[in-house]
């Protein structure tokens, strides 16, 4: 294998869209069969890169050449295709067709009429060359996110392609589900295919990659065998500054002091004392509360100045507490109360009244209003404060997003600017903004660092520190261990229910165990040790919900 | 193919993560940051435009006359746009709003007219003076119906409304037998006849809407919460915005200013024929899109709204001034939607990175 040419080899790419350069002459190889890792913050150039190695975008300068042989003519979408695919988070491919249409999607072989039991015949044959285990029957739609994955992947395979490029994979799967899809690329390694992947989550890099490659700035950093890379390195070589003085010199007086470039670790450190000095009145109390379907009757306190981590993978049903806790889903018992008083259950509003905020899953879906300022986003959950009668006054608007953006550091041109043009951290922030907008009592976010880089990640979550410090209480529904670090309290959940709560000092082991169901200190149960998540129940009725608690309530608003 | 578009997507945050980091020369110019807001005014130069080819093709343009009926035909288009706009905003469409302009005065002159005497007989349930309230009533009415459909049956909108507008037009001719209604009371038309000053009421009223529809828009929380609904529902809905109410209330807006049309559009005449509003939703639907309102709502302004509706008549009426014969009218309002989706499309194109 030593001597098989790279199954890519990309130099000297420049590629930049009117005055902003994206690449700057970086150069990568992925060896043939191997796991390479392309890491980088938000804006680091990754995707360009990506879309010049798929065909998608032709680079202004620089070569590109799959296993030896210069790349295709740019527009030969097929010639492409037979070298190189992508799996990007958004999965291409199409939901109300079966897994075998999915697969031979537009290259039915024949000329007349397809042969639908021959076509499923091929279809199977080549999952199982593979070792995919779906049904070529299935309709897309109802397989899981991962299983959708090793579909594609056995498609892009299929057309030859012996280089897959595989962008964020692990954002929405669960712990076990990233472990069937590591155990499939390892597999599939051994075949002879390269995998180029790129992942926020640098323990995954470590956990599955050969090499890494790091951008920073449009321009190659690095690239250096992962073995012999000591994780500090790497953060530094991504940030471009070293961990020791990530405080003092990186953005200057808006930087928290408390955030190292480690996620966790200082910022726990930190937060000790605070959790110690915190009173003992809960600001935030959830009696029996229980979604059918989703999670079973919840007890939870949190205390003024405390943050508690709900940890659970994907069908774990942290999602749905969370949920329920802001509003967004109506509990089909229980109660929440805030300091004391009840606060009326599956309504925003009211939720948001008696001072809990929300800081979304997903920033696109629930967070942002694309194409709107940073102000007008920011202000969504205060409009009611910023003039008289209902009103909304411009300077008033632009003055609390001016303060937020330095109170969160966000990097923008102004309040004016669209959020469309703010990078994936600055986003969130802008998300965490209007959940702070109203000065809530209890912040509840849900995985606030989903997507965003090392650095943003660290100042997000030193936010939410911040926030618990000033006497609030904050949730964080997460299956992030870094997210989780920063919790003084973590209950983990499982099947809906709590399985195990740690205090401090738990170790990751531990953790992901509770998480994974395997209860630490008890008897290992047997029916949930592999899959915890297949089908994802707490997704689908989602979205049915969202509108029935609008209208009991008619007429209220003044 | 979606392939290619969605892959580009990556590139896109790329760069606009990038023009973050330019920030001296967008702080530099206050003006760089306001460009957005220029496009709001870039229709004037066309309207312009439009106005010295008017001068050039006839002498009879730039009269008074032509002029104000160039104005008082844009109130009662412009009532519809407005109420389309709105609703556009909010991330909705209603086509039967063009069914409302008729159906609504015919139902008010029905309860009001008596029953017996004249060639459209009503019912006379209530006195002549209520009919422009009733009118609005009935525009209300068909707006939360509307609602009705979309936010709780939760049927797609525009069939439902599609729907809506052929079974609007089907109550209209019923109740009038296909016939028109002549006998329209005084109060009834006085707003759509008279002239204050010269100018037709209708321009002062209309203009007024606007200016209130604006304002609203922009300095009001819930105008405000429009643009967050129409832009992305769920991030309304978690900033605690009451998303299903504030769109059926629009929805209601919506059906009122179309019958507000109607009373117009009825006083402009002197009669509500059978055909009233018949086709104008297409008009509607063009000068709400050359007005640079999105039809994936979210994006777009009142201001932006009126200057597509000045342009689409000056635009027919140079064509008419210039012997282009009447029934080429469709055949032009056709060609302006495709000219002007394609040019937002390559506009909002070139914005999106």
């Amino acid at each position: 294998m030593a001597t098989a040419p790279p199954a890519v080899r990309a130099d000297g790419i420049v590629k930049r869209y009117g005055p902003t350069l994206a690449l700057d002459g970086v150069r990568l190889e992925v060896a043939a069969g191997e796991a390479h890792a392309l890491v980088g913050r938000n804006g680091a150039g990754k995707s360009t890169l990506v879309s010049v190695l798929t065909g998608m975008h032709r680079p202004d300068s620089g070569t590109v050449a799959f296993s030896g042989e210069p790349a295709p003519a740019f527009g030969d979408t097929s010639a492409w295709r037979a070298r190189v695919a992508c799996v990007y988070q958004k999965l291409m491919i199409v939901p109300d067709l079966t897994v075998a249409e999915n697969l031979f999607l537009n290259r039915f072989t024949g000329g007349g009429a397809i042969n639908w039991r021959r076509l499923r015949a091929r279809a199977r044959e080549l999952l199982a060359a593979y070792g995919v285990a779906v049904d070529p029957a299935a309709r897309a739609k109802d397989l899981g996110v991962e299983q959708r994955q090793f579909v594609e992947i056995a498609r892009a395979l299929s057309f030859g392609a012996r280089l897959i490029i595989l962008d964020e994979p692990t954002a929405r799967l669960d712990a076990g589900g990233i472990d069937r899809l590591f155990a499939k690329l390892r597999e599939l390694q051994r075949q002879g295919v390269a995998f180029l992947f790129i992942s926020h989550h640098l323990q995954e890099v470590y956990e599955l990659c050969d090499t890494v490659t790091v951008f920073r700035d449009a321009r190659h950093i690095l690239t250096a065998p992962v073995s012999g890379l000591p994780k500090e390195d790497l953060v530094e070589a991504m940030t471009g500054e070293g961990a020791a003085r990530a405080g003092a010199a990186g953005g200057g007086a808006a930087e928290e002091p408390s955030v190292a470039a480690i996620p966790g670790q200082a910022v726990r450190a930190a937060a000790a004392p605070a959790a110690d000095g915190a009173g003992a009145e809960p600001v935030l109390r959830a009696r029996e509360l229980a979604v059918a379907g989703a999670y079973g009757p919840l007890d939870l306190a949190v205390r003024a100045g405390e943050i508690v981590g709900l940890a659970g993978a994907a069908a774990s049903g942290n999602t749905a507490i969370g949920e329920t806790l802001v509003g967004m889903r109506a509990p089909d018992d229980g109660a929440v109360e805030v300091r004391g008083a009840a606060v009326r259950t599956g309504s925003v509003p009211h939720a948001l009244e008696a001072g809990i905020g929300y800081v979304p899953e997903d920033r696109h879906q629930q967070g942002l209003v694309p194409g709107r300022s940073v102000a007008e986003n920011a202000t969504l959950t205060v409009a009611d404060q910023l003039g008289p009668y209902g009103t909304v006054l411009p300077s008033r608007t632009r003055r609390f997003a001016q303060r937020m953006i330095e109170s969160l550091d966000i990097k923008t041109s102004g309040p004016g600017q669209d959020v469309d043009g703010l990078s994936g951290g600055n986003q969130q922030k802008v998300v965490i903004a209007r959940a702070l907008a109203r000065d809530p009592g209890v912040l509840v976010a849900i995985k606030p660092t989903a997507g965003v880089d090392v650095k943003s990640k660290d100042a997000l979550l030193g936010v939410v520190r911040r926030v618990a410090e000033s006497g609030s209480g904050a949730v964080i529904v997460s299956d992030e261990l870094d997210d989780l670090r920063v919790c003084d309290r973590v209950l983990a959940l499982f099947h809906g229910r709590v399985v195990a709560e740690f205090g401090g000092g738990w170790t990751d082991r531990e953790l992901v165990a509770a998480m994974e169901g395997i209860e630490p200190g008890h008897r290992e149960r047997a029916d949930h040790a592999g899959r915890p998540d297949r089908d994802r129940p707490g997704r689908p009725d989602q979205s049915d919900e969202p509108d029935e608690p609008d209208q009991p309530e008619k007429g209220q608003e003044a | 193919m979606t392939g290619p578009t969605s892959t580009a997507r990556p590139a896109a945050a790329t760069e606009g993560t990038a023009a973050v980091e330019k920030k001296p020369q967008l702080q530099l110019g206050g003006l760089e940051i306001d460009l957005g807001r220029w496009r709001d005014f870039s229709l004037v130069p066309v309207i312009f435009v439009l106005g010295v080819i008017g001068f050039i093709v006839s002498p009879a343009f730039l009269t008074s006359d032509n002029l104000i009926g160039v104005v008082q035909q844009s109130t009662e288009l412009g009532l519809l746009v407005l109420a389309q706009a709105l609703i556009l905003i909010s991330g909705r469409m209603d086509l039967s709003l063009e069914s409302t302009i008729g159906v609504a005065p015919v139902i008010a002159l029905w309860l009001v007219l008596p029953a017996e005497g004249g060639r459209f007989t009503g019912i006379e349930l209530l006195p002549s003076g209520t009919s422009i309230f009733l009118c609005l009533l009935v525009g209300a009415v068909i707006g939360l119906f509307n609602g009705f459909l979309i936010l709780k049956l939760r049927v797609n909108g525009f069939i439902a409304t599609l729907g809506m507008l052929v079974m609007l037009r089907g109550l209209h001719e019923g109740i009038t037998g296909g016939k028109s209604i002549i006998e329209v009371p005084e109060s009834f038309a006085y707003l759509g006849k008279e002239s204050w000053l010269g100018v037709p009421a209708a321009v002062y009223v209309c203009l007024g809407l606007y200016a209130i529809g604006g304002l609203m828009l922009g300095y009001l929380r819930h105008g405000r919460a429009l643009y967050a609904i129409g832009g992305n529902p769920e991030a309304a809905r978690a900033a605690g915005i009451r998303v299903d109410r504030i769109t059926w209330i629009v929805l209601a807006i919506g059906g009122m200013l179309a019958a507000f049309a109607g009373v117009l559009y009825t006083g402009h005449y002197g009669s509500v024929s059978a055909g009233q509003g018949k086709d104008m939703i297409f008009q509607v639907f063009a000068a709400a899109v050359i007005g640079g309102i999105s039809l994936r709502g979210g994006r777009g302004t009142l201001f932006g709204a009126l200057t597509g509706v000045l342009t689409l008549q000056l635009v027919i009426n140079v064509m008419t001034l210039a012997g282009v014969p009447a029934e080429w009218t469709k055949f032009l309002n056709g060609a302006i939607i495709i000219v002007a989706l394609v040019v937002s499309r390559f506009v909002s194109g070139e914005k999106q990175d």
